[in-house]
C-alpha cells in the first residue's frame, strides 16, 4: 500500500500540475479538497481521467467521487480493490 | 476627456519591458514555457494557480501582473475596470494541446483541464479572478495587432461610462512565440495613483500602441 500511495502522490503532482508541492508535502491522510491540497471541480476530473489513463478503473457512478478521492490513501484502497 | 496609457508592460522575444523599462531578458531560453516560467519565479508571485494556467493565460496573467506592481487600481470600484484583449491565433496554441489529447482513439483520454482553456477569453477570467475586476470584457481575434481596434472599444467604454479604468492589449501565444502587450487605460480626471516616477503616461491612441510594440 505504501508504495502504491507513493506513486499517487506523484502522479497527482504531475497530473495537475502541482509544481510548488512535492510528495513529502502531502500526507496520505489528509483531505485532497477543501482545506488540504485546495483542489478544485476540474482538479477532480483530471483525477478520474488519472485513474481511467494509469490504472484502466471507470468510476460508473459520479456520487462515488467523493469517497474515493478524499484522500490519497482512499484513492490507493479504491485502487487496490477495483485494478483490472 | 483624455485616455491615458498609464502603465504598460510587453513581453516578447525572451523580454519584459515594463513602462518603458527592461526588466528580464534571458538570451538562452529557448521554450516558452522556459521563459514563462522564469518571469513568474524572477517576479516572486506566489499564485499556485498560474502552473495550471494554458501558455496564453499564464501570459496574460503575468503581463497584468507587471503592469500592475507599477501602479493600482485599488481605488476604483471592481465593475469599473474593463479587460479589453486581442490576439491573431485565439487559443489555437491550446487547441493543438488539447487535440493531442484525443486524436487516437486507442488512448483517448481528454484532459479536463487542458480543455477549459479552448477559448481565448479565460485569460481574462484569470485576470478578473487575481485582481477582483467585474467591468466590461471583450476579446477581438484580428490577423495583426490592430490598435485602431482597441483604441476605438475601450474609448467608446469610457464616453459610456461603463469603465473608469481599463486594462487592454494583446496576447499572441503559439508554440514559442509570444507577443503580449498589456496597457492601463486610465482617464485623466480620475486617476487616482500616479505610476512610477520615471515612466510618463502617454495618449491613449492608435499611434503610441503601435509605436510601444515596435520599439521594446
Amino acid at each position: 500500500m505504501d508504495e502504491l500511495i507513493n506513486k499517487l502522490k506523484k502522479e497527482v503532482i504531475e497530473q495537475l500540475n502541482l509544481e510548488e508541492i512535492s510528495p513529502d508535502d502531502i500526507d496520505p491522510d489528509s483531505s485532497l479538497f477543501g482545506e488540504g491540497l485546495g483542489l478544485d471541480s476540474i482538479d477532480a476530473l483530471e483525477l478520474i481521467v488519472l485513474l481511467e489513463k494509469n490504472y484502466g478503473i471507470k468510476i460508473e457512478d459520479p456520487k462515488d467521487g467523493k469517497k474515493i478521492f478524499h484522500s490519497i490513501r482512499t484513492m490507493a484502497e479504491y485502487i487496490t480493490e477495483h485494478k483490472k | 476627456m483624455e485616455l491615458l496609457i498609464t502603465s504598460y508592460s510587453h513581453l516578447h522575444d525572451n523580454k519584459v519591458v515594463v513602462n518603458d523599462r527592461l526588466v528580464f531578458y534571458q538570451e538562452n531560453i529557448l521554450k516558452f514555457a522556459d521563459f514563462i516560467k522564469s518571469v513568474y519565479k524572477q517576479e516572486q508571485i506566489t499564485y499556485p494557480k498560474f502552473y495550471k494556467m494554458d501558455f496564453m493565460s499564464k501570459t496574460g496573467f503575468l503581463a497584468a501582473e507587471l503592469l500592475l506592481k507599477e501602479t493600482t487600481v485599488a481605488g476604483y470600484c471592481p465593475e469599473s475596470v474593463g479587460v479589453i484583449l486581442s490576439n491573431s491565433s485565439s487559443s489555437l496554441d491550446t487547441d493543438i494541446a488539447h487535440n493531442e489529447t484525443i486524436k487516437n482513439r486507442s488512448g483517448y483520454f481528454p484532459s479536463p483541464s487542458v480543455f477549459v482553456y479552448t477559448l481565448p477569453n479565460i485569460v481574462i477570467g484569470e485576470i478578473c479572478i487575481r485582481n477582483n475586476f467585474k467591468g466590461e470584457n471583450a476579446f477581438f481575434i484580428s490577423e495583426t495587432f490592430n490598435g485602431k481596434l482597441l483604441v476605438d472599444y475601450v474609448e467608446e467604454l469610457f464616453i459610456n461610462k461603463r469603465v473608469e479604468a481599463c486594462l487592454c492589449g494583446w496576447i499572441e501565444v503559439l508554440g514559442n512565440n509570444c507577443n503580449a502587450l498589456m496597457a492601463l487605460v486610465e482617464n485623466s480626471e480620475l486617476r487616482q495613483q500616479q505610476a512610477d516616477g520615471n515612466y510618463k503616461p502617454i495618449p491613449f491612441n492608435a499611434e503610441n500602441l503601435n509605436l510601444i510594440m515596435s520599439r521594446n
